[in-house]
């Protein structure tokens, strides 16, 4: 059996009175894709965020199994360490595609920057990778110098991805990546993460609040409320045979079309 | 005889903490085993606990108390204490699940559906998708179905597409809810023969069979729920 990807050990995050994240405990493992459900403002993406090495916690340990180092504590890293494996490790999708691109360079140039971040400089090669990665994600590479606002949402979005992944990051976090796209876009982008998790063995941690997203992409949730995890398990045992009184009423109040 | 299921002691209560935390007892105290090449019918009338207690075999819901254990790898694993990527495992390469009713993900075509559990475990993607065909034309699903995803399909079609997706690997252990509930008497029968198959080469297998032409087919040993239900 492989060693822990990362260990989460009785985080807190606290913001003045308001407790965000309380006494959260986790392990994942490599190759596992964790859904964190939960109402908004439950903790779910302050959680994300301290797990991802961009925000530091009240107290409590993030542990992640450096290529050489072995488990480390994200927090305890000098911050060009930290950011050095948030380039090159750890890859974190936003909800709004616009707070990660560049709008004002190529979309080439956004997925490219990447590479170059990390040290490529060959720009045929650069350019090359960059094209495949659009044709990943299904977009058309022949719009490769277009600027993503000329992009729509759903494909600003799958450009987001191709610039995340174009790194091979052995965990992706991802902060409802198919919020406030319409449903038929939010299909055809769920149908591409669930792809690429699976063709790509993907670690990854989804945050949303649709639990039909959880129960396609996720092994495991945690379902949080006022910052605590109140139930967590396989996907299916917690949607199907859920326990906590908040987990009954999350399931319950799913509409069926 | 070595058990490739062991059931001992197992409880199951619903608690609905939404209608004021009634509690839904389902069964207390069963016990049993199953070996390779046996097949174990569950039996009582509806509600008795029977859809839940193979839910609980393969992991799906969470029993209260007691254990469940299934052979995976050559030991046996207790489901109820195991972690989620043993369990996951487990349903990988040891337990197959014909559930009643086809949960299927959107747009994805009949043939990926059937192949899919194959090519996770290692398969080579054509290989499986070739056996896939074979097995829905097997079933008689016309070979147009079978780039369709089958949200589309009768009851029927769906029930074989299922059972399909369920014998495409030779696991160890089978579970069967209704396999051959909403089909007509040809395909009921070649369902039959593929579970009679699967019993020929050593799977254990517990099941639910309203049909008792069926059963009488098939099972070994009857095991009746009714005695087990719990006290409210």
């Amino acid at each position: 059996m492989s060693a822990p990807l990362l260990q989460v050990e009785a985080l807190n995050q606290r913001f003045g009175r308001i407790e965000a994240c309380r006494d959260i405990d986790f392990v994942m493992h490599p190759g596992e894709v964790i859904g964190i459900v939960g109402e908004s403002g439950s903790g779910k993406t302050t959680l994300l965020k301290c797990l991802a090495g961009r925000q530091v916690p009240t107290s409590g340990r993030v542990l992640y199994d450096m290529r050489v180092k072995g488990p480390t504590d994200l927090y305890a890293l000098s911050e060009p360490e930290r950011r050095l494996l948030m380039r090159t490790d750890l890859g974190y999708v936003t909800q709004n595609p616009r707070d990660a691109l560049r709008m004002g360079i190529s979309a080439g140039g956004n997925v490219g920057e990447r590479l170059m971040v990390n040290g490529a400089r060959h720009y045929g090669a650069i350019r090359d990778t960059a094209s495949d990665w659009l044709e990943r994600v299904e977009l058309d590479p022949g719009r490769i110098d277009d600027r993503p606002a000329t992009y729509s949402g759903g494909m600003q979005q799958r450009l987001q991805i191709a610039k995340t992944l174009v790194v091979n990051p052995r965990l992706v976090f991802m902060d409802e990546p198919t919020g406030g796209l319409d449903v038929s876009v939010q299909a055809r982008l769920l149908d591409l993460l669930r792809g690429l998790v699976r063709e790509l063995g993907l670690s990854a941690v989804i945050v949303t609040h649709d639990l039909a997203v959880a129960r396609l992409l996720a092994d495991r949730l945690m379902v949080m409320r006022r910052g605590e995890v109140v139930e967590q398990g396989l996907t299916d045992q917690v949607l199907d045979d859920p326990h906590h009184p908040y987990t009954q009423l999350l399931v319950s109040s799913v509409l069926q079309p | 005889m070595t058990p490739m299921i062991a059931v001992e002691n197992l409880s199951k209560t619903f608690v609905l903490h939404l209608q004021g935390g009634a509690r839904l007892p389902v069964f207390d105290h069963v016990s049993f085993e199953v070996g390779a090449g046996e097949c174990l019918a569950l039996v009582g009338p509806s509600g008795a606990g029977k859809s839940t207690l193979l839910r609980s075999l393969y992991g799906n819901y969470r029993p209260d108390g007691g254990s469940l254990s299934v052979r995976h790898d050559g030991a046996m694993v207790n489901l109820m204490t195991a972690e989620p990527r043993t369990v996951l495992a487990l349903r990988r390469r040891s337990i197959g699940h014909v559930s009643q009713f086809l949960r299927v993900i959107p747009r994805v075509p009949t043939l990926d559906v059937v192949a899919e559990p194959a090519i996770a475990l290692g398969e080579e993607p054509e290989a499986a998708r070739r056996r896939a065909a074979a097995m829905l034309e097997r079933l008689n699903i016309a070979p147009d179905l079978h780039a369709l995803a089958p949200a589309t399909f009768s009851g029927g079609e769906q029930q074989r597409v299922n059972v399909a997706r369920g014998f495409l690997v030779d696991y160890p252990v089978l579970l069967l809810d209704e396999p051959t509930a909403s089909l007509d008497n040809a395909n009921r029968d070649i369902v039959v023969d593929l579970i009679l198959e699967a019993r020929g080469r050593g799977a254990a297998i517990v099941g639910i069979f309203h049909d008792e032409a069926v059963r009488a087919r098939i099972a070994d040993r009857n095991f009746d729920l009714t005695a087990f239900r719990a006290a409210a």
